[in-house]
């Protein structure tokens, strides 16, 4: 009964992902390795890790064969962290934004306290 | 035969049709394994962690002020007379990819009921990752020889070294933990212990392992090429 409910499904797809994934980790690698630069390397970069990824999840863990329900339950939550990393993004643009303009050594003109100490 | 006709309609239908009859019919939400519905869901957590510690290493590098220090120098080595950026963690993808495959089979064989095999494929999953978190440590030991510290390093803003023993030291402690694991309930499929309850387990590790894979793709992308 176990055997049946279980994923089993022909190699021939496992070895054709795990070439594929070599395949792209290679690419990856070679990102770096020619030294692509700026908006290039990080689109190929993406690329690559969005498809290693999803080849992972849905062959290697089998999620393209389970129940949409699994599914809705898997992806759904990670939805939220997009919302994080965009309020993340945002407040390092300020906190980098107030160290250059407040905190740096070779432009900022501080005026000398009155120290009512002295008097 | 009642249980039997609810478990036909419970298999009917996909896409949307299937989450609806599968939340709103008066059964089981979800038909899987309970012990694979858990993994996933400690995984779900898992997800949250790690992307937690990824965001945090998106903000201080994005409000660092000092420069960032080029991961294509810091990790490059010379092997055999030539200068080769980034080699060694290329190596460490190669193998955990390597290890993803073997593991993938191991399941395959595990519902085959081949013990031997799941057993050493098992195994050979085990080696792989031990030797993922030993090229690990060789790569913290030349770092720390080099000075890097969570506090500071020579090569620029010191946000780093703090992100750096962070993030791959929570995924070498994943990997770790995998290891063990995976040699546990190697060495139970081996003795038998499976054979009445049913090889799911080994899905299940498999999770477990290929979810350690996946994060380490994320992690070679946003820490090592970016």
């Amino acid at each position: 009964m176990s055997d049946e409910s279980g994923q089993q499904h022909p190699f021939a797809i496992y070895i054709k992902i795990w070439v594929l994934l070599f395949v792209l980790s290679t690419c990856s690698y070679m990102v770096d390795f020619f030294q692509f630069q700026g908006y290039l390397r990080w689109t190929l970069v993406v690329i690559f890790m969005l498809l290693k990824a999803g080849f992972i999840i849905t062959i290697f863990m089998h999620l393209h064969w389970e129940r949409t329900a699994l599914k809705y339950l898997l992806l759904g939550p990670p939805v939220v962290l997009l919302v994080l990393i965009g309020m993340m993004a945002i407040e390092a643009d300020y906190t980098n934004f107030s160290r250059d303009s407040f905190f740096s050594e070779s432009d900022s003109t501080f005026i000398e306290p009155h120290s009512p100490s002295t008097h | 035969m009642a249980t039997e006709e609810t478990s036909t309609v419970a298999k009917t239908g996909s896409g949307l049709r299937s989450l609806v009859s599968d939340w709103s019919d008066d059964k089981q939400t979800f038909e899987i394994h309970w012990g694979k519905l858990m993994m996933w869901i400690f995984l779900l957590g898992d997800t949250f962690i790690f992307t937690v510690f990824l965001t945090g290493y998106m903000n201080v590098r994005m409000s660092a002020v000092d420069a960032w220090p080029n991961p294509s120098q810091v990790f490059a080595l010379t092997l055999f007379g030539t200068h080769l950026p980034l080699i060694l963690i290329a190596i460490m993808t190669f193998v955990l990819i390597t290890s993803s495959g073997t593991m993938a089979m191991a399941v395959n064989f595990g519902y085959r009921r081949d013990k031997t095999k799941t057993m050493v494929l098992m195994l050979a999953t085990a080696v792989l990752g031990l030797m993922f978190v030993s090229m690990q440590v060789f790569e913290w030991s030349k770092l720390i020889s080099e000075g890097v510290r969570p506090w500071a390093n020579p090569f620029g803003a010191a946000q780093f070294g703090s992100t750096f023993f962070m993030i791959t030291g929570f995924h070498g402690l994943h990997v770790s933990v995998g290891v063990i694991y995976l040699t546990i309930v190697a060495i139970k499929v081996k003795k038998g212990h499976y054979d009445k309850k049913g090889y799911e387990i080994v899905e299940i590790t498999g999770l477990y392992w290929h979810f350690v894979d996946l994060v380490w793709v994320f992690i070679f992308a946003f820490f090592y090429l970016w």
